[in-house]
């Protein structure tokens, strides 16, 4: 389980090498979450519509180990944009993947960009 | 840059690293920790936890990161041999060395193991590190019964972890009775008793004098000739402290070990401190971890050049749950040499036991003991460490509430008292940074104060005195829904009501602030349902998980399925349904306690599928997944039964089709009996029914639970009519006026005025509302429909259930084991 962890590792936008092109913007809920796949990883991509801001994260829990923060409901504290995971509600920033809920346990994050209509999710390799 | 080595990477060397880390604003140390384990620093208080969740991860303290980012050197499994004084620097067994300006020693302890032959066999262990836990976890797979040596308190979590195991579990304790340093005989008898009943055995007066066994243990013989066969043996008889390499160096040490430090935790060496278990002060090994985590702050204190902290012993007041049972000592909890006079209440039947000892003159509370129920420990741990002056009955402080009172824990503490013992924090300390930081959330003063993060015993002592801060400083003390609305659930229920809002969004532009948040969003979800009953998937990323996939998540993240069976009444048809559908998607059934069936382990692409083949056997959504109503149970009536005065059957289906779908500040849960035997236990729910000669009684506000509560007669004798009429009153005012996810129970208990006033309104209609509350209800009745119709209809909703956005695949996480020949999910980790 923790090599499942270890697979994701937060990509700076200096450093992506490859956008994938995950799928159509409209295809994303709207304020919400979807997963997307990309080779073995599972990355969760949010639609912060009202901030008209793009959002990607890893998809696993890093508490119990769950494939869901696609599923949690977004929002924000104070000024910062942040998920709520549905298992136990621990709270993570979407900008940097912080556990806004205690020292441990981040967030891998990546960066994410709009061309076309399409949604492109940045990765390093 | 000074340097400063850290000899053990314990609970205590841990927390002496991030206190000189805190403390060392301007980088003036650089620290190195060196740990015998391979393992960083755990979590040892909640070392049992590891039998049932199998992770070192989350018992780990901090992890490799944390030391990196830090830039705390961590060199793990490794063993410092020799300390060499005079050049100041250490040894280890690789044979590498660094030099040090400050050493601490937090070496901690060893298991103590008696001379008694045998101690060497296969099967015997001790209880320590999370290796031990692994090898008594393998061992124990193969054998039957397992035998504690030591009936301390640390004995008795060894015994919870191997009674765990399913192992017949023995404790052996040498004393006449269980924890002998913390409770008196009644009190340990007590605490026995309860053990007992669990299926634990205990000896006592037993020394043991040999472990006899071919290689491997097989039996225990006794001083007294007696003899326990039994296949495995964990001794847990007390702690050695690890001094030798103290004593190697030729620092002072204790007798009966232990390196012996002055006030400010130094050794014999001024440049050398010792910190934790491994330090003997005024001739006291300390062994818990409260303590060695004050030792490291005065350790710290002093380095840091703050203010000078002297260590002036600990108290040694403790509350902890053994195998199920709280237990809870504090002060001088024997006054074995102390004269007072003891106040005792023992209840042998709840199997509680309590007892406080009052100075002769009746004036202090010198300490005292808690079994069964520790419910009392924080209050009276504060008198007797504070000196409070005691009530006028004394009695009072362990006989409960006898009369109503709201009196706060909080209130009347001095600033000096000490809240949470885990962090050493005072109630000033909560009050300073509560006024200073302008805090407002019980999540701001953890954060900031580190108050309940460790134990967790002081969280409702901690909200007291944040409630009682706010009302000091003149803050209205509002039950606000969160930062993004400044409104109660009721005031926001009113605005969308009045203002005809339909959205989350529409709300949040005109009444909120910010972009809402996982509290909010739910909350308005539940109001805009219980207000316009529309399909609440339109809405779909403002609900909880369970309610934006109509299903219930479980552990792995698939869902489970329940669809509504009303009064538990189903036709072999339709149970034959039920069966084929879990059989084709090879789902988990399991019969619920609202006698319904739970379909688990559908992946979130087949729930529409699934819910398809229900709907066209005649199933509809049995909202298990929402903040709504559940089940109305009913036991068979007077069709069937030879007691039953009416037909409860037909009034649970009744009562069920009519608020099915019904959304409310919590769940909802009923059930109707057909005479007072109460088959269906209708006296356990939010309303309950059951039938009179001439009628029906309706209670009200009850629930199981956390807090189980009986529900209250609210009518009685009432016609089917009458009896409809007042449900729908009083679960539309429950739905209007209740807080976000409270139980009718809780609001009952808080509603001014209590049931009569309950009473008033629903029965005499005194606020003139009654017709309006009816009118709202049957709004959601006539509003009604079954939402995963709706959703299996509707091919752009049913294409919102899949797992990934651009591929049709399959979640891979998602592993199943097969327990009894049905699936469940795999441990999580």
């Amino acid at each position: 389980m923790t090599t499942l962890l270890n697979q994701y590792k937060t990509v700076k936008p200096e450093d992506v090498k490859t956008w994938f092109k995950a799928a159509k913007t409209s295809d994303f809920p709207v304020d919400g979450g979807a997963c997307v796949l990309y080779n073995d990883l599972q990355v969760a991509v949010y639609n912060f519509n009202r901030r008209r801001e793009w959002y990607a994260s890893q998809n696993l829990c890093p508490h119990k180990k769950q494939m869901i923060l696609s599923r949690g409901m977004i929002g924000s504290t104070g000024d910062e944009p942040k998920v709520a995971c549905p298992f136990h509600k621990k709270t993570f920033s979407l900008k940097s993947g912080k556990n806004l809920n205690g020292d441990e346990c981040d967030l891998a994050t990546y960066p994410v960009k709009i061309e076309n209509g399409y949604v492109y999710i940045g990765f390093a390799e | 840059m000074k340097k400063v080595i850290v000899i053990g990477n314990g609970m205590v060397g841990y927390k002496f690293c991030e206190k000189l880390h805190k403390a060392d604003q301007n980088s003036r140390f650089s620290i190195s920790v060196y740990g015998e384990e391979h393992l960083p620093a755990y979590d040892r208080v909640h070392l049992s936890e590891y039998f049932t969740k199998q992770s070192a991860d989350s018992l780990l303290l901090a992890s490799k990161e944390w030391y990196e980012e830090k830039n705390i050197e961590l060199i793990t499994g490794t063993m410092v041999t020799r300390i060499d004084r005079e050049n100041k620097k250490i040894v280890t067994h690789k044979g590498t060395e660094a030099h040090y300006d400050i050493l601490v020693l937090a070496t901690g302890s060893v298991p103590f193991v008696p001379t008694i032959s045998g101690t060497d066999k296969k099967g015997v262990f001790v209880y320590r590190t999370i290796e031990d836990l692994e090898n008594i976890i393998q061992f124990g797979k193969e054998v039957k019964s397992a035998a504690v040596l030591g009936g301390g308190l640390l004995g008795l979590e060894a015994a919870k972890a191997a009674f765990d195991m399913g192992l017949e579990t023995h404790v052996i304790e040498f004393a006449s009775r269980l924890i002998p340093r913390q409770l008196d005989a009644n009190g340990a008898r007590v605490l026995q008793h309860e053990l007992e009943k669990l299926g634990l055995t205990i000896h006592l007066n037993k020394s043991t004098r040999e472990i006899s066994g071919n290689g491997r243990l097989d039996a225990l013989t006794f001083t007294d000739n007696s003899k326990l066969d039994v296949d495995m043996l964990i001794i847990s008889c007390g702690i050695r402290p690890r001094d030798e390499l103290a004593q190697k160096s030729g620092l002072k040490t204790g007798e009966r070990g232990g390196v012996i430090v002055n006030d400010l935790m130094q050794t014999s060496d001024p440049h050398i401190f010792a910190i934790g278990e491994v330090a003997l002060h005024n001739n006291m090994i300390y062994g818990l971890v409260a303590p060695g985590y004050e030792m490291a702050d005065v350790v710290v204190k002093q380095l840091a050049g703050e203010d000078k902290k002297e260590f002036n012993g600990f108290d040694m007041s403790t509350k902890l749950k053994l195998i199920g049972v709280e237990v809870a000592s504090f002060g001088d909890a024997l006054a074995e040499s102390s004269p007072h006079r003891p106040i005792i209440w023992q209840d042998a039947l709840s199997g509680i036991y309590k007892r406080i000892n009052i100075s002769e003159d009746g004036s202090q509370l010198l300490g005292g003991m808690l079994v069964g129920d520790a419910g009392d420990y924080n209050q009276l741990l504060q008198i007797t460490k504070n000196n409070l002056t005691l009530p006028p009955n004394p009695e009072d402080l362990i006989l409960g509430k006898r009369a109503e009172t709201d009196a706060h824990e909080g209130i009347s503490l001095p600033d000096n008292a000490q809240v949470c013992s885990c962090e050493d924090i005072s109630k000033g300390d909560i009050v300073e940074a509560i006024k200073a930081g302008g805090l407002e959330k019980l999540e701001q003063v953890k954060a900031v104060t580190k108050a309940c993060t460790g134990c967790g015993a002081c969280t409702p002592m901690v909200k007291d005195i944040m409630n009682d801060c706010h009302k000091a400083m003149g803050k209205t003390v509002k039950q606000t829904i969160c930062e993004h609305f400044s409104y109660t659930r009721q005031e926001l229920l009113d605005i969308i009501k009045v203002k005809k809002i339909k959205s989350y969004d529409d709300l949040l532009n005109a009444y909120g602030k910010g972009d809402g948040c996982e509290v909010c969003k739910p909350v308005i979800a539940s109001i805009l349902a219980s207000t316009w009953n529309e399909l609440i998937v339109n809405q779909d990323t403002i609900q909880d998980t369970n309610d934006r996939f109509l299903a219930n998540i479980q552990k792995g993240g698939s869902y489970s399925v329940v669809p509504r069976i009303p009064g538990g009444e189903i036709t072999p048809d339709k149970l034959i349904v039920i069966g084929m559908v879990a059989k084709k998607y090879e789902l988990y059934t399991k019969i619920t306690g609202g006698q319904r069936i739970d379909l688990f382990g559908a992946r979130v692409d087949q729930l529409p599928d699934i819910w398809e083949e229900l709907i066209n056997a005649g199933f509809e959504s049995g909202h298990a997944y929402g903040k709504a109503l559940r089940t109305v149970k009913s036991c068979v009536g007077s069709s069937w039964c030879r007691y039953g005065l009416h037909d409860s059957v037909s009034f649970a289906i009744r009562v069920e089709e009519r608020y099915r779908g019904l959304r409310a500040p919590h769940k909802l849960k009923s059930a109707v009996s057909g005479c007072r035997r109460e088959c269906a236990e209708a006296q356990s729910k939010d309303f309950g029914i059951i039938a009179t000669e001439i009628g029906w009684n309706l209670y009200v506000c009850g629930n199981g639970g956390a807090n189980p509560q009986h529900a209250v007669l609210l009518a009685g004798d009432l016609d089917d009519e009458t009896c409809i009429k007042y449900i729908d009153r009083f679960l539309m005012l429950y739905i209007k006026t209740a807080e976000p996810l409270n139980r009718t129970a809780t609001w009952l208990n808080k509603l001014p005025g209590g049931i009569d006033y309950l009473k008033d309104v629903v029965i005499n209609d005194s606020l003139g509302i009654a017709k309006q509350l009816e009118q709202e209800m049957q709004f959601m009745i006539d509003t009604y429909k079954c939402e995963w119709k709706e959703v299996v209809n509707n091919p752009s909703l049913r294409a919102r259930f899949k797992h990934f956005v651009n591929s049709e695949e399959t979640d891979s996480n998602l592993h199943y084991e097969v327990v009894r020949d049905q699936k469940v999910p795999a441990a999580w980790g």
